[in-house]
């Protein structure tokens, strides 16, 4: 409105569409200053030994080979290895066969479905800590099968050190399933009946009409769901806090939890940093290759 | 439920009108596994549900899948009104209440900035703008923690540090890459013609806005008023980096009414008070069913 008054006369490049350029602002001051700005400052701030404040007194590489000398460190990494791995394999192979069960052109489809994926309306608080009360040893699962005669058994995931992000990956699992088994019978439904007929015409056994033919058609389904789960996985945090505050001790530490405890709890800055750059470093790995597939080389259809 | 097991139907013998057999080996093995997999998906919150109806001598020699054998709602009023955080014993309804008040504006404003701007995007498209388009799809990727802190210092540089006007910029600003996306792609789904006839007719980019796409749009809207109601109530990252404790959202209060290190833990009150945070979701989730599948489908790249 402001600009009219100069821009009527001739047609200034920079006034054409201008309402639509006003409306963009926030999208642009959202892209640029937050994503590429705040991504570029802490990536550059990393190499500081910024303490209590940002302070731009770089120390190069010093952060970084703290962050990797440091145990916690080693177990988070560790720890997401492990925790992305299977959540990785079980939430794929359990959506599949769940969506495969739910295409049988089944009764009360609706009915399994909204069970199913209620879990995923909830926040990872709410689920972290439902889940430490099922697992708490003295009240939980492994008291209801001791009570059942089995007095050795032991299932007691939050509680054992060894086996602590175990007991996070089935509250993930719990939560995070009824997605995945969604966007896979979105897949399944897209598929030509005709294949069906097809593949029984042939007398191909159905398992193996699914191995072959209908996972291989389902390529993009896959790789988009693998990579939401994947980006998920990087960013878990809300559930460990819940369910174990880290513990115990530090057996059940992720990456997001220690950026967040050396910005805003021990005054570490230069640490977060460091730590949060490693996690863009390996989100980048994730979506580089997935964007490559999806936008480059060519228009594919997804 | 497993209407297919019920015995006393016909079920065998190629006789009858239909073909198909009801109680097959195949049916049996599928109905057998989703109806387990029911029982693994529900247990959690029956367990909450029972908990939370129990007093804490039934809590401590029953088990948990044991229904009360005494029913009380005082939990639920304890953890509603007196369960304690820090030094506050008003329970979850502050939470409650701060969630409602981060949650209303952070909606309306992120749905509003980001119809506008998809519809920008779609309908009156200018040089660059698929650059930065393309720079906010990617941005939504990038993990939080990686951003948190500049933001940090931009909202403190602009006065709203630790207070609902910072959080609410903050949920506005992290919608916006998925809500855009949806609204672009609505928006450019709709026949081109409407469009031109209207600028024709000498229509504008708001009056086209507000007279032709957003009547049309309704359906849109409510799966991006779902999206981001379950989003931002159910945050907790933000809730807890953005603001002090006296603006913390219910997610935030819960997790420090439950895992607080001192006194005796009332896991009544626990479950209870989680119910109580989970209850705004599920409301949303059950009303809504198909609306909420797309909605999620949708921004599925957000969590």
């Amino acid at each position: 409105m402001t600009g009219q008054t100069r821009g009527s006369a001739r047609p200034n490049q920079w006034l054409r569409n201008l309402n639509a350029k006003i409306a963009s602002i926030p999208m642009i001051l959202t892209a640029v200053v937050i994503f590429v700005g705040g991504t570029a400052w802490t990536v550059l701030y990393s190499f500081t030994n910024s303490k209590l404040l940002p302070r731009l007194s770089f120390v190069g590489l010093d952060q970084y080979e703290r962050l990797w000398a440091a145990p916690r460190w080693l177990i988070s990494i560790e720890n997401l290895a492990i925790y992305g791995f299977f959540s990785l394999i079980f939430s794929l192979v359990i959506g599949f066969v769940l969506a495969a069960l739910m295409d049988q052109k089944i009764r009360f489809e609706n009915t399994f479905r909204t069970i199913m994926l209620y879990p995923f309306a909830l926040s990872f608080i709410v689920t972290g800590l439902v889940w430490q009360w099922l697992l708490n040893p003295q009240y939980g699962i492994q008291s209801i099968v001791r009570s059942l005669g089995w007095t050795n058994f032991n299932f007691d995931p939050l509680y054992n050190s060894d086996i602590v992000i175990y007991g996070i990956l089935i509250a993930a699992l719990w939560q995070g399933t009824g997605l995945v088994m969604c966007l896979m019978l979105a897949g399944l439904r897209g598929i030509d009946e005709d294949i069906w007929k097809a593949a029984r015409v042939d007398g191909i056994p159905m398992w193996k009409t699914y191995v072959l033919v209908i996972i291989p058609m389902m390529r993009g389904v896959f790789i988009t769901t693998l990579v939401i789960i994947a980006s998920g996985i990087v960013k878990v945090y809300d559930l460990v806090v819940a369910q174990t505050s880290g513990g115990p001790g530090i057996a059940s530490e992720v990456p997001a939890k220690y950026v967040y405890d050396y910005m805003f709890q021990a005054q570490n800055l230069g640490q977060g940093f460091a730590a949060s750059t490693m996690m863009l470093v390996t989100v980048a790995i994730i979506i580089v290759p997935w964007a490559y597939l999806e936008f480059g080389g060519g228009r594919k259809r997804a | 439920m497993e209407y297919e097991a019920v015995p006393g139907r016909i079920t065998s013998g190629p006789r009858g009108a239909k073909p198909r057999r009801t109680l097959s080996r195949r049916n049996i093995v599928v109905y057998g596994t989703l109806f387990v997999v029911a029982l693994y998906y529900l247990l959690p919150l029956y367990v909450m549900i029972m908990t939370s109806l129990k007093g804490m001598p039934e809590i401590r020699i029953g088990n948990i899948f044991a229904p009360p054998i005494e029913i009380t709602f005082e939990p639920w009023v304890k953890a509603w009104a007196q369960a304690c955080t820090g030094l506050n014993c008003d329970g979850l309804s502050r939470g409650f209440w701060n969630s409602v008040r981060i949650t209303v504006p952070s909606v309306i404003i992120s749905i509003a900035v980001a119809s506008v701007n998809g519809y920008a995007l779609a309908n009156w498209r200018f040089k660059g703008a698929d650059l930065f388009f393309t720079i906010l799809i990617i941005g939504a990727f990038i993990p939080y923690q990686v951003m948190i802190y500049p933001i940090v210092i931009v909202l403190r540089e602009m006065g709203v540090y630790g207070t609902l006007t910072g959080l609410i910029i903050v949920h506005t600003i992290f919608g916006m890459p998925i809500l855009t996306l949806l609204f672009r792609n609505y928006f450019a789904g709709l026949p081109e013609e409407l469009f031109k006839a209207a600028r024709v007719d000498g229509a504008g980019f708001w009056t086209i806005y507000f007279k032709i796409m957003l009547p049309m749009s309704l359906p849109i809207f409510v799966v991006a008023m779902i999206l981001q109601v379950t989003g931002i109530w159910n945050d907790f990252l933000f809730g807890v980096v953005f603001t002090r404790p006296e603006y913390y959202p219910m997610t935030v209060q819960l997790n420090n009414i439950v895992n607080s290190v001192q006194g005796v833990k009332e896991y009544n009150v626990n479950m209870a008070a989680t119910l109580l945070t989970g209850l705004v979701p599920l409301t949303i989730y059950f009303i809504s069913g198909r609306l909420f599948v797309r909605g999620i489908a949708a921004g599925a790249v957000k969590g």
